[in-house]
């Protein structure tokens, strides 16, 4: 099996480490993993903006990239839901990092260990968009994939929050175009996971962690967020 | 082309392919007591529920939760002798000091704490909603586990008014504070018959 | 026709975010009814059940309108109900007037219809001398403070209650500093049980209309819809023309949802079922089109038509939570607000589905499925489609998308770094950037995944 990464712009930037993480883990895991470097976004941010038809020729460059590999894995939620709705060649092919841990690989045992306190922020995209765990508002049975796996991590204490999956308010350019209610968005769903004890605010979607760790900066908090590749790809021995 | 044909036509043009109704199930419901379970959601939402033997029991009853010098009004003749049988052909204006209305109810909803009610029962169209307090009388063995048995008990019945009407008079139109009595009855009660 | 002039939604929040105690207690407020609905919810084992078969319900019904509407009216008029039909609010409005105008009433108690407030009802009457008084407590209160409603199910919920209290002691001479809910509440009672003893007319909404019987339901908790209709001898009901289930069966599903949704009761106090008017009175039901067959024309948006005005929606969303209802200016405001006005004014209204952050628990949580963030989502495709965008939001759209289309072109950019920073419309390296104001910027490592990716792999 290969698996073709890929990593969006913003965490290539600002957050390698999580991408280092997805790639190293996926390795652990005894996965092939290839990273073409062509594409740098799925298109998101301009049709979330209403420009869609403009992303043509963006798709085309993603789809001509990936299209040879089993899977294309991904640890961004957002991104990938983007990917699943609007490029169809890609259907049934991209997977974002936690639900191809548990669906495809059906991991049920990690060699991990992070001694902290842990609270998940469910990420929209990966929670209403791609199922990763049960939505606060269905009336149906609870799971989470995210939840299932932090639980193989040795001493890690998860924690719960007053709600359980309220949007952190980045919403792409609705962080800028709506400054004030994305941050009170932001400011109460930190707060939420301050208050519940965390130490680390984890995550599928580093697109929500970084507006919260925006915030919990400038408040100079110290709680601090990482992306949930990284603390499965976390060992006694620090990260692999 | 009159506002009514070119709204049709607008319709018409616009509606899209024909899909069929669902097809409607009824869900299998959690067996146990009907009435007590109604009783138990009456009473979760404001209202009321007392359990008597027959009609006899109830004129006794009424001193203990209203005030029985103000105007008890009654439409079932049984218990004429307990309250005032209401005439039908007064304006319903009148029947704005009514204190207690006693009637009879068709049938409850365990699921909801409602009852159903049509003019045929009620007489006047007003008198559950006007009076300070309003108390239904119904068999314990008319209860119906959901709405959907509900409209399946009414069927194709004709009746020019009916409602469904589940405890006292509510609003919480101010910060979300639950108020009983707002425009209706300040209580519901529901002699329930065995 | 002069374009209308757009709703800023972002700075109507702004302003409602200059006090964050107020946000913080309307928040708290409204996701109160959030819980509350789950909670009843889940006492409904085959809930998920529900909502689908609701969902296929209206489908059905906006699938067939054109027949069920000659149905209803046609059982509706051998019931002695006098049936109108009006294309827009002017229609509307003129019918009622002269339903009014011919029995020689010029006072009106009106429960709640959000038509009528969508038709501007009460301005139009009282500049012809009728006097019309809103009955439901909620409208009550803003109608004396010359408000318009925040919320379709609880239209005082942006007022706290010494507030009201105030608005009490100026219109109702209230005792100064009386903020306690039941002794308002009382006080109204009184008041409005005097209106309901003296008005000739009354009108009401319409939440369900079946064409099987050509009856209307009206739901109320506080049964002010109730007490004008039957001590009037005129009742009209405004409609909706989508307002129709097809039999009494269906009912029972809807009935099952709605308050659930709405408010977490089991049920409303009161579903009352008109079919024939009383002895002498005269009912009327007037059939409103505005803009509702173009919706229905719409094969990406006709879904909102299924709308049963449950407000769910509006609950659990977290933008309208902390945004306030006055921030979309819109009579039905929130998520379904959102996805109904760019249809009837889309100059006025092409904000208002960019004031989202598509999270879609709207749509989790709609009684009749409908799809409301997709929605969201296309109405920002169709709006920039129709040349509304700015002029230089779309030149640098176009960049960037002939940028992302060719790794050369990326390359030429710049480095990436420079890249990212430039485009991620959030990241601009600026204090001027709205993102910088109250959060840090991220902090770049020395060394990008692409970097690390060539050295190492």
């Amino acid at each position: 099996m290969t698996v073709g990464l890929f990593i969006p712009c913003y965490i290539d930037q600002f957050y390698p480490q999580a991408a280092i993480a997805t790639l190293r883990l996926l390795q652990r895991l005894g996965v092939t993993v290839e990273y073409p470097q062509g594409p740098v976004c799925c298109g998101q941010p301009m049709a979330n903006s209403g420009y869609g038809h403009l992303t043509k020729g963006c798709d085309d460059l993603f789809t001509g990239s990936y299209s040879s590999y089993d899977y294309v894995v991904s640890p961004s939620g957002s991104c990938v839901l983007h990917i699943k709705e609007h490029m169809h060649p890609m259907h049934g092919k991209i997977y974002e990092l936690v639900e191809f841990l548990t669906d495809v690989l059906k991991v049920d045992q990690l060699d991990a260990r992070f001694p902290h306190k842990v609270s998940i922020h469910q990420s929209c995209h990966g929670l209403r968009g791609l199922y990763l765990s049960q939505m606060s508002e269905r009336m149906a049975p609870a799971f989470s994939k995210p939840e299932r796996l932090l639980k193989m991590v040795d001493g890690l204490e998860l924690i719960d929050l007053h709600r359980s999956d309220e949007c952190c308010g980045f919403g792409g350019t609705f962080c800028v175009s709506e400054e004030a209610v994305s941050v009170k968005m932001g400011k109460d769903r930190v707060k939420d996971h301050e208050t519940s004890g965390a130490e680390y605010i984890t995550s599928s979607d580093l697109s929500c962690l970084m507006h919260m760790e925006g915030l919990l900066k400038r408040s100079k908090s110290p709680v601090k967020v990482i992306h949930i590749a990284e603390i499965l790809n976390h060992t006694e021995h620090g990260a692999q | 082309m009159t506002t009514r044909e070119k709204i049709l036509k607008a319709v018409l043009e616009n509606q899209p392919a024909s899909t069929p109704p669902p097809e409607v199930f009824f869900f299998p419901q959690e067996t146990g007591n009907l009435s007590d379970k109604f009783a138990d959601t009456l009473i979760s939402i404001g209202g009321r529920a007392i359990v008597v033997q027959g009609l006899d029991a109830i004129g006794p009853l009424l001193p203990k939760y209203f005030d029985t010098t103000r105007r008890i009004a009654t439409n079932i003749p049984e218990l004429a002798g307990t309250a005032g049988l209401i005439s039908q052909d007064v304006d319903p204006h009148s029947f704005q000091d009514i204190e207690v209305m006693l009637m009879r109810a068709h049938f409850g909803i365990a699921e909801n704490g409602a009852v159903w009610i049509t003019e045929q029962l009620m007489g006047q169209r007003i008198l559950p909603f006007i009076p300070q307090h309003l108390a239904v009388v119904i068999s314990a063995s008319d209860i119906v586990p959901t709405m959907q048995q509900a409209y399946q008990r009414i069927g194709s019945a004709r009746y020019r008014f009916g409602s469904f009407i589940a405890g006292p008079s509510k609003t919480a139109d101010i910060e979300q504070a639950l108020v009983l009595g707002a425009h209706g009855p300040r209580t519901m009660t529901a002699f329930i018959v065995h | 026709m002069e374009p209308s002039k757009t709703i800023d939604h972002a700075a109507l929040a702004a302003e409602f975010n200059k006090d964050p105690e107020r946000v913080d207690w309307h928040d708290a407020t409204l996701w109160t009814v959030r819980q509350r609905r789950d909670m009843r919810a889940h006492q409904v084992p085959e809930w998920e059940a529900l909502r689908e078969m609701a969902s296929q319900i209206k489908e059905n019904v906006l699938s067939n309108l054109h027949s069920y509407l000659q149905q209803f009216e046609q059982n509706a008029i051998a019931n002695g109900i006098t049936v109108h039909w009006a294309e827009g609010a002017e229609d509307h409005n003129q019918i009622i007037y002269g339903i009014l105008k011919a029995k020689g009433i010029n006072q009106m108690v009106k429960s709640k219809s959000m038509l009528t407030e969508e038709c501007g009802l009460n301005e139009f009457l009282g500049s012809k001398g009728i006097d019309v008084v809103d009955s439901d407590l909620g409208e009550r209160i803003i109608q004396l403070a010359h408000q318009r409603p925040t919320h379709i199910v609880l239209p005082a919920i942006h007022l706290r209650k010494e507030e009201i209290g105030e608005i009490f002691h100026e219109h109702l001479g209230t005792p100064k500093g009386l903020s306690d809910p039941q002794e308002l509440t009382e006080t109204a009672r009184q008041h409005l049980r005097e209106v309901f003893l003296t008005r000739r007319a009354a009108l009401t909404g319409v939440n369900f209309g079946i064409a099987e019987t050509g009856e209307f339901v009206v739901c109320t908790n506080e049964g002010n819809a109730d007490m004008g209709a039957h001590l009037s001898e005129v009742h009209i009901a405004s409609m909706g023309l989508e307002k129709l289930v097809p039999t009494r069966q269906h009912m029972g599903i809807f009935l099952r949802l709605l308050a659930r949704s709405a408010t977490g009761q089991p049920i409303t106090t009161y579903s009352s079922h008109f079919s024939v008017p009383r002895p002498g009175q005269e009912m009327h039901i007037v059939l409103v089109d505005k803009g509702r067959t173009r919706q229905l024309g719409r094969p990406d948006f006709r879904a909102s038509l299924k709308c049963i005005k449950c407000a769910a929606c509006m609950n659990t969303c977290p933008v309208y939570r902390r945004s306030g209802g006055y921030s979309y200016q819109a009579t039905i405001a929130g998520p379904i607000g959102s996805i109904l006005t760019p249809n009837l004014d889309m100059d006025k209204y092409k904000n208002l589905p960019f004031a989202s952050t598509l999270c879609g628990s709207c749509t989790n949580v709609c009684p009749v499925k409908i799809d409301i963030h997709q929605q969201l989502f296309k109405w920002r495709q169709e709006i920039i489609k129709e040349g509304k965008g700015s002029a230089q939001k779309t030149f640098s759209m176009k960049l960037m998308a002939s940028i992302l289309s060719s790794p050369g072109k990326y390359k030429l950019s710049g480095s990436a770094f420079k890249w990212v920073s430039k485009w991620m419309p959030f990241l601009v390296k600026n204090k001027m950037n709205p993102w910088y104001r109250q959060r840090d910027m991220p902090q770049a490592p020395a060394t990008s995944f692409k970097e690390w990716y060539k050295k190492n792999v």
